[in-house]
């Protein structure tokens, strides 16, 4: 009994023993949180029902404002398409020359919001009208030719927003000549309304199902918790630190966390599955190329990163609030 | 080793458990603490062991007032005293070696060491051959045992034992007294909570008795 703990051994010591006390108490920590880490997926598996109930309510949790942001994603796909459909129609005054008009096409062509700018003149915009309205016969009768020239203008990339559309609105209306300019503004405003609005839902749901999930691993490892009183404090007797008894259970979380976000993955990728095909066909018949996105490589490592970190700060939770009850006081008899 | 300066323990129900109690052992000492159940023993423990705090006066252990220290640093005072109970809190869920081994375990001790050390823990008890079996195939005097193995493995300077015979008939009680004499010879010093009157004269060492939270006798140093 008389040595002391880390008395100097022989002299002789080999190469690979010779390491520093720094590197050595590194090795071991590292070595004691594999060990820990090992242990606590190893309970896991010793209650696969009681597990595989958690990890599916964590997957459900999850899998649900993840689906309500790759639908948002898909969503702004199809926006983006539309918006690039969006055209300016400006309507020149009925005094205005098809030299004047060619005019304001070039001033309009060369400004770098504009990607192209098409005139049609008033005989072309007649003859365009008379064979598809029907109305042959009838504008016949007219003696003028009541069209004006109209300058249709497309915008340039970057400005194939709502906002860049409205810019590009209020230009070219502010231009000599032009006497009314239309764009149908109206639905993408109200679709990117509706993606933003959307986007809020899914962003409230995934705050609200992430609280949750926290909640039910908070309560899955107070259990753990009671479970393991004894070992708690028999760990607290021999001195352990609160890091020490802190972290099986820590990693109890993460590991919840890890099988949630996998379940979570299944399930949008089986959902997928089983929507694509009434998707393909819906999108056939608006002859659209809308399609559902998938989750990415890097969006299932996040997703799977977020679930372990969920569950890690449930585990951090539960004990936080009552590894500190559970104290070695009681255990030495009156 | 271990100082008790005018130590006292009340708790909040008006019940006082230890009253300006004064002793201090020395290195390498055995005394057995004894009185009536409830006459402060286990506080006097608790107390050095950390788990509670004294009221007034101060408890010093290693040359450390315990009073002031932060919470935080509880952990590494423990490391340095070995606590045998009566009912030995072994766990049932791990082998005798994981059981002996916590304490180098909690200490992030390299795993060669551990090996080594808790298999001389367990030579020391007498029970180097058991290492691989369940605490729960055991006898109750080799958990016992077992308890002991873990309170001595980091070689504490400070080994506290409370009612460690309790259960025990009188030869294997003699084993285990065997046993903590020997740590007192080299160094360690051991302080036994016990109400074998007959345990005690048959070792004639220094003993402190309490009665209703007073030391009635063997506060000062024992001589003989």
């Amino acid at each position: 009994m008389a040595e002391s703990p880390n008395r100097r051994k022989a002299p002789f010591r080999g190469a690979k023993a010779a390491r520093s006390p720094l590197g050595q108490q590194a090795s071991s920590y590292f070595s004691h949180h594999r060990k820990v880490a090992r242990d606590s997926a190893r309970r896991l598996r010793q209650a696969p029902v009681a597990s595989l109930m958690t990890w599916t309510v964590m997957g459900v949790a999850l899998a649900l404002p993840v689906a309500l942001m790759l639908l948002l994603a898909s969503l702004q796909g199809v926006s983006t398409g539309w918006e690039s459909s969006a055209r300016v129609t400006a309507y020149l005054a009925q005094d205005v020359t098809l030299d004047q008009a060619e005019l304001l096409k070039q001033t309009l062509g060369n400004d770098s919001r504009v990607a192209d700018v098409e005139l049609i003149d008033r005989d072309t915009a007649l003859d365009e009208f008379r064979a598809s309205s029907g109305l042959e016969d009838a504008l016949d009768y007219l003696n003028d030719n009541p069209l004006p020239h109209t300058l249709l203008v497309t915008p340039s990339d970057g400005s194939r927003t709502a906002d860049g559309v409205q810019t590009l609105f209020a230009v070219v209306e502010g231009m000599d000549g032009v006497e009314q300019v239309q764009v149908d503004l109206g639905w993408l405003q109200r679709l990117n309304a509706m993606t933003e609005l959307l986007g809020r839902a899914a962003w409230a749901l995934a705050i609200l199902l992430s609280a949750a999930v926290v909640l039910v691993i908070g309560n899955t490892v107070r259990l753990s918790i009671e479970n393991r009183r004894d070992e708690i404090l028999v760990a607290k007797l021999v001195g352990g630190t609160d890091a020490f008894v802190r972290r099986p259970f820590l990693y109890t979380g993460a590991w919840f966390g890890l099988g949630g976000g996998v379940v979570a993955w299944l399930l949008l990728q089986l959902s997928l599955w089983w929507l694509s095909g009434p998707v393909e066909r819906l999108s056939g018949l608006y002859h659209s190329d809308f399609s559902l996105n998938s989750l990415t490589f890097d969006g299932i490592l996040a997703l799977i990163i977020a679930a372990m970190l969920l569950g890690w700060l449930g585990a951090w939770i539960a004990v936080k609030r009552h590894l500190d009850d559970i104290e070695p006081g009681e255990i030495a008899g009156g | 080793m271990i100082e008790f300066r005018q130590v006292t323990k009340r708790y909040d129900s008006d019940h006082t458990a230890l009253r300006q109690v004064n002793f201090s052992l020395e290195r390498g000492e055995l005394a057995f603490l004894t009185g009536h159940s409830g006459a402060g023993k286990s506080t006097l423990l608790k107390l050095i062991m950390l788990m509670e705090r004294p009221s007034a006066g101060e408890v010093v252990v290693g040359g450390q007032v315990l009073n002031s220290l932060p919470r935080r640093q509880v952990p590494y005072i423990r490391r340095h005293i070995g606590v045998v109970f009566q009912n030995h809190h072994l766990l049932f869920d791990r082998t005798v070696f994981d059981n002996v081994a916590m304490p180098l375990e909690v200490m992030g001790a390299p795993a060669r060491d551990t090996g080594r050390r808790v298999r001389a823990a367990l030579d020391k008890v007498g029970l180097l051959s058991k290492e691989k079996m369940n605490p729960l195939q055991l006898s109750g005097g080799e958990q016992q045992r077992v308890g002991i193995a873990r309170a001595v493995v980091n070689k504490p300077p400070v080994l506290l034992a409370d009612e460690p015979t309790g259960n025990l008939d009188p030869q294997l009680s003699a084993d285990i007294m065997r046993l903590f004499a020997e740590f007192s010879q080299v160094g360690v010093t051991v302080l036994i909570a016990t109400h074998d009157i007959a345990l005690i004269t048959e070792l004639g060492r220094r003993t402190l008795t309490l009665d209703q939270g007073r030391l009635v006798s063997g506060a000062e140093a024992w001589h003989g």
